[in-house]
């Protein structure tokens, strides 16, 4: 390097201009063969960054148990059952995966759903609108909730725990004034109906699989071709297509199987639910928020070190208000898979469901402490939980059994977690 | 002798009815290193944050290639070029290096984050500093020692074209191997035409890296010396206020 001794060139200047491509030493984690790679994955593992491997894990050894246990699990009804009974706790745990990222929680997306719905429903069956204006005001009911809550977390500075808890204790007493004591209303609409209820043609479900896998190979080598613009290293692009091929085969199966009949009785019943293009959208628009956009970056590195984001000229509070406007809003979304699957509002709609929603992320392995997670993690956490539900439901074994099964996995999938961290030494203030 | 970058003259801060500067000038060269020394609540630290633009000094001059300028933010000393490395770093440490290095400043395309660009810039830099003892660009901080991590700090400055670095305490937390690391990191961050300014206690460190020490003893500058020409006791002797520095102060630091 030879020294500058002007006053106006900087170093990283004369580094531009010095030029070079990688200097010997520095690896970018891309290099190497298939083998090369999967030995660094394994590594990774093995020093604690475990991913959702303990939910697939979660998942295999649950379906050989229910499996074994109930000649009706592992039929195709129950299958397609399962996935529609996931939908909406994926979706609710998506929206929270967005503020447990920041370290903070929302207990009130649960009921704040409920509001959004109770708003929904008083539209569309009593004031007569169509369901999609009912719904897009149920949307901005939950909006404008979200503001709320960021508003209170990020500017008055009151911890979220309170500020939710104070929705989750206040909004079911909106609801009953919405709606009027112990009212439960029936969803007239066809549409909102036929998003849990009915399927895709057959067709529809192919199209599906052609898009999934489109959007893959698009995806891959959109990334790869940026690398390679910039000249820095790719992954072998054999592996590039076994990914590709791992999920092609998987959607594939699934489409097969969902597009038999799945019935019962003389009616067939076949073709992929439609509630799952509309959740496998949401997961990916999500994901690409979340990895591939600075504001996605920004929110981890907000959720990791708030100061250190603050002073690199993050805005910490847009960051924190925008977090919870997300989650508040696709709770709404969630809310109405539930609404659709369960044909009515009521006074109590929500209640429950939303420490289901923060059990399916921890379950995941998205840390409650903030900054460490994926977005996908939450979504097999909720199909992980949404089987407990369902499998022991199979089963026939008292209701208390099923909420301490339920509970024992999610206290399993934190210690797992814990360990993992203790050994990869990820862990110092706070964890 | 080359023109400094920055000047500060007869700089004063109080707080209330607390004068912690009393009139400070200072001057930082390119290509050189400066160091900072002096007890604590000398006023070591409101001297940096004045220059980081956190705490803005209450009267004085500063001046940057001869032109006062006015440091009200933490923007303001951004955009002349003066980049701070905090003692507790200021990393995110579920990122990875290249992400911290551009943290604030991703660059995107499409409104996509282009990593295969950034990875590249932040590799160069590491590389530009001579950097051999991280594995990977795309290791999480988290798995870092503490003089990689210092080094990813004094990267990060880097490679937002510093021209100025401010390094508060670089060494304090590092074990013997690290400290010569980070210290020859700071050499060569120097060497490329950056001005440095250290702020230490450990003596040897200071004196193994600096041209210039500066010493600062209750809000006054007592004593600005070349390495070559002073000794660790006499040094010691300025911070504790046992001894003064004999010529005339005006006259070397004009």
């Amino acid at each position: 390097m030879t020294t500058t001794k002007g006053t106006d060139t900087s170093l990283a200047a004369a580094v531009d201009t010095a030029g070079g491509a990688t200097p010997p030493g520095i690896a970018t984690g891309y290099e190497g063969s298939i083998a090369d790679q999967l030995r660094g994955y394994v590594r990774r593992v093995r020093g604690g960054e475990m991913g959702m491997l303990p939910a697939i894990a979660g998942l295999i050894v649950l379906t050989i148990l229910f499996t074994a246990l109930s000649p009706y699990f592992l039929t195709r009804l129950n299958i397609a059952n399962l996935f529609t009974q996931s939908a909406s706790l994926a979706v609710l745990a998506v929206a929270l995966v967005f503020v447990i990222l920041l370290g903070e929680i929302d207990l009130s997306a649960g009921v704040t759903a409920g509001v959004g719905m109770g708003a929904f429903i008083l539209l569309d069956s009593v004031a007569n609108w169509d369901w999609l204006p009912s719904f897009l005001v149920g949307l901005l009911v939950g909006l404008a909730i979200g503001t709320f809550i960021g508003y209170f977390v990020a500017k008055v500075g009151i911890p979220s725990f309170v500020v939710t808890l104070g929705l989750f204790l206040g909004l079911p007493g909106l609801l009953l004034v919405m709606l009027g004591d112990g009212n439960t209303y029936r969803i007239q609409s066809p549409e909102v109906l036929a998003i849990m209820n009915n399927n895709l043609p057959l067709w529809g479900g192919w199209v599906m699989l052609v898009v999934v896998v489109l959007v893959s190979i698009a995806t891959a080598y959109y990334d790869r071709g940026r690398r390679v613009k910039a000249g820095v290293p790719v992954r072998p692009l054999g592996l590039l297509w076994i990914r590709i091929g791992v999920i092609a085969v998987a959607t594939l199966v699934f489409v097969l199987l969902l597009n038999q009949n799945r019935s019962v009785s003389v009616l067939p019943v076949e073709g992929v639910p439609i509630v799952v293009p509309i959740t496998l959208a949401i997961i990916w628009v999500g994901t690409q928020v979340l990895d591939r956009t600075r504001y996605g970056l920004h929110l981890y590195a907000v959720g990791g070190n708030p100061e250190a984001a603050r002073r690199a000229g993050i805005n910490v509070a847009a960051i924190r208000i925008s977090a919870f406007m997300i989650c508040s809003t696709l709770a709404i979304v969630s809310g109405l898979f539930t609404a659709s699957r369960i044909g009515t509002v009521g006074t109590s709609f929500g209640s429950t469901i939303v420490l289901n929603g923060v059990a399916a992320a921890v379950v995941g392995g998205v840390s409650l402490f903030g900054g460490r997670g994926r977005l996908i993690q939450a979504v097999v956490g909720a199909i992980l939980i949404s089987m407990i539900t369902n499998g022991l439901g199979l089963l026939q074994l008292p209701g208390g059994v099923n909420l301490l099964i339920t509970g024992g996995v999610l206290v399993l999938a934190a210690t797992v977690d814990a360990l993992s961290r203790k050994r990869s030494g990820a862990s110092l203030a706070r964890n | 002798m080359v023109a400094p970058i920055i000047e500060l003259k007869d700089i004063r801060k109080g707080f209330g009815p607390v004068e912690v500067l009393k009139g400070v000038n200072l001057k930082i060269y390119p290509g050189q290193v400066s160091a900072l020394v002096g007890d604590n609540g000398a006023g070591k630290s409101t001297l940096i944050k004045g220059l980081a633009g956190v705490q803005p000094y209450d009267s004085g001059e500063v001046l940057v290639d001869g032109n006062a300028v006015h440091l009200g933010s933490p923007k303001d000393s951004s955009k002349l070029g003066i980049e701070v490395v905090y003692q507790d770093l200021a990393l995110c440490e579920n990122l990875d290096i290249v992400q911290n290095m551009f943290l604030g400043r991703e660059e995107t395309e499409h409104g996509m984050l282009n990593n295969g660009e950034m990875e590249k810039a932040a590799s160069r830099t590491l590389g530009s500093l001579s950097v051999r003892t991280v594995k990977s660009v795309r290791q999480k901080v988290s798995s870092l020692s503490g003089g990689q991590r210092q080094t990813v700090a004094i990267a990060r400055a880097v490679l937002q074209e510093a021209r100025v670095v401010i390094l508060d305490e670089p060494t304090a937390a590092l074990g013997v191997a690290q400290t010569e690391q980070v210290l020859n990191l700071v050499r060569r961050l120097a060497d490329s035409g950056v001005g440095v300014l250290i702020i230490s206690h450990n003596l040897a460190d200071v004196f193994q890296v600096a041209d210039h020490i500066n010493v600062l003893y209750l809000g006054s500058m007592v004593a600005q010396v070349e390495t070559k020409a002073t000794t660790n006791s006499d040094v010691i002797g300025y911070i504790t206020g046992l001894k003064t520095y004999e010529p005339d102060l005006e006259g070397a630091a004009r």
